[in-house]
C-alpha cells in the first residue's frame, strides 16, 4: 500500500490535538497496534507543539506548519515543517532534557520523545529560514502484538 | 483539558481530566499552581485516570509541580496513568512517584 497526504494549518496550540487526530486517523490504513498508534500520536505532538512554542515570535509574518504523511510497505513517514527562527544548534536542542525555554515549564524531552518513540529522527534546521523534523516508524507488522 | 482541586487535611488531590498536551496545561497550569502552592497543602495527588493523552509538555507541567512541592519539603504522587503515560513517565525518570495500588 503506498499513501500521501499533505496539510498545511497554523502555529496555534489548538491545532496540536488536530494534528494528532489526523496523524492517527491517516496512520490507521496500516492496521497499527494501539501502542503503534499512541508512539505516532505523540511523537506529532512533540514536533507541532515545537513549531507551536519555538518556531515563532509575535512578529513573524507568517506562522503556517506544513505537515506532510506517507505510508508504504508498512512505513509511516511524517515531516513537519515550520518557516521560524530555526535551531542554531541541533545537537544541543536534541539533548535529553535542553530547553530554551524552562521558564515556560518546557522539560526538554520532545526530541527525546520522538527519537525514542520513531525509528528514525532527522531534524534540519536553518537560521532566519525554518526547521524540518522528519521521522518514520514501521507499523503493523506484529500481528501477534494485535489487540 | 479540565482540572478539579479537592483537599482533604494536608492532602490535595487535583484530578485532571481531557488531553495534556501543550494547550491542555497551559489551560489549567493557574489551577495546578494554586493547588500546589496551598500553604495547607502537604501532599499532593495527582489523579490522572481521564488523561486521555500526554506528551512532554505534560511532563514539564507536572515536574513543575513536583518542584513546587519539594521546595516546600512535601510530596507529590502520581494515580492511574495509562500505558502511554507510564512510558513517558519512566522516559522523564518519574516513574517512582506513581503510586501503586
Ligand atoms: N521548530 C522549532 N523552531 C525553533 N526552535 C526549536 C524548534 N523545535 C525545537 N526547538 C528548540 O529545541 C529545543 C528542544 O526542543 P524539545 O526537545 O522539544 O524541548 P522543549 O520543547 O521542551 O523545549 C527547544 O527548547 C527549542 O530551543
Ligand atoms: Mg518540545
Amino acid at each position: 500500500m503506498e499513501n500521501s497526504m499533505t496539510m498545511r494549518f497554523l502555529a496555534l496550540s489548538g491545532n496540536e490535538s488536530f494534528a494528532r487526530a489526523v496523524a492517527s486517523a491517516f496512520f490507521a490504513q496500516l492496521d497499527p497496534t494501539m501502542a503503534e498508534l499512541a508512539d505516532l500520536k505523540t511523537a506529532v505532538s512533540e514536533a507541532v507543539t515545537n513549531c507551536v512554542v519555538h518556531a515563532y515570535g509575535d512578529d513573524a509574518p507568517s506562522n503556517y506548519i506544513t505537515m506532510a504523511m506517507t505510508l508504504k510497505d508498512n512505513v509511516a513517514t511524517v515531516v513537519i515543517e515550520d518557516t521560524g527562527r530555526g535551531i542554531a544548534d541541533v545537537e544541543q536542542a536534541k539533548q535529553p532534557f535542553f530547553t530554551s525555554a524552562p521558564e515556560l515549564e518546557r522539560s526538554g524531552m520532545g526530541f527525546s520523545v520522538m527519537e525514542a518513540f520513531m525509528d528514525s529522527l532527522t531534524v534540519e534546521s536553518t537560521v532566519g529560514k525554518g526547521t524540518r523534523v522528519t521521522m518514520a516508524k514501521r507499523v503493523g507488522g506484529k500481528n501477534d502484538e494485535r489487540e | 483539558m479540565r482540572a478539579t482541586c479537592k483537599r482533604k487535611g494536608d492532602t490535595m488531590t487535583v484530578s485532571l481530566s481531557g488531553e495534556l498536551d501543550q494547550h491542555g496545561a497551559a489551560a489549567v497550569q493557574d489551577k495546578l499552581k494554586a493547588c500546589a502552592e496551598d500553604e495547607a497543602v502537604k501532599k499532593l495527588v495527582v489523579d490522572m485516570s481521564k488523561v486521555v493523552f500526554m506528551d512532554s509538555s505534560g511532563i514539564g507541567a507536572l515536574l513543575g509541580r513536583y518542584r513546587t512541592m519539594s521546595e516546600k519539603k512535601g510530596s507529590m504522587v502520581l494515580k492511574n496513568p495509562s500505558d502511554q503515560i507510564n512510558k513517558l513517565l519512566r522516559m522523564a525518570g518519574m516513574a517512582k512517584l506513581v503510586e501503586k495500588n
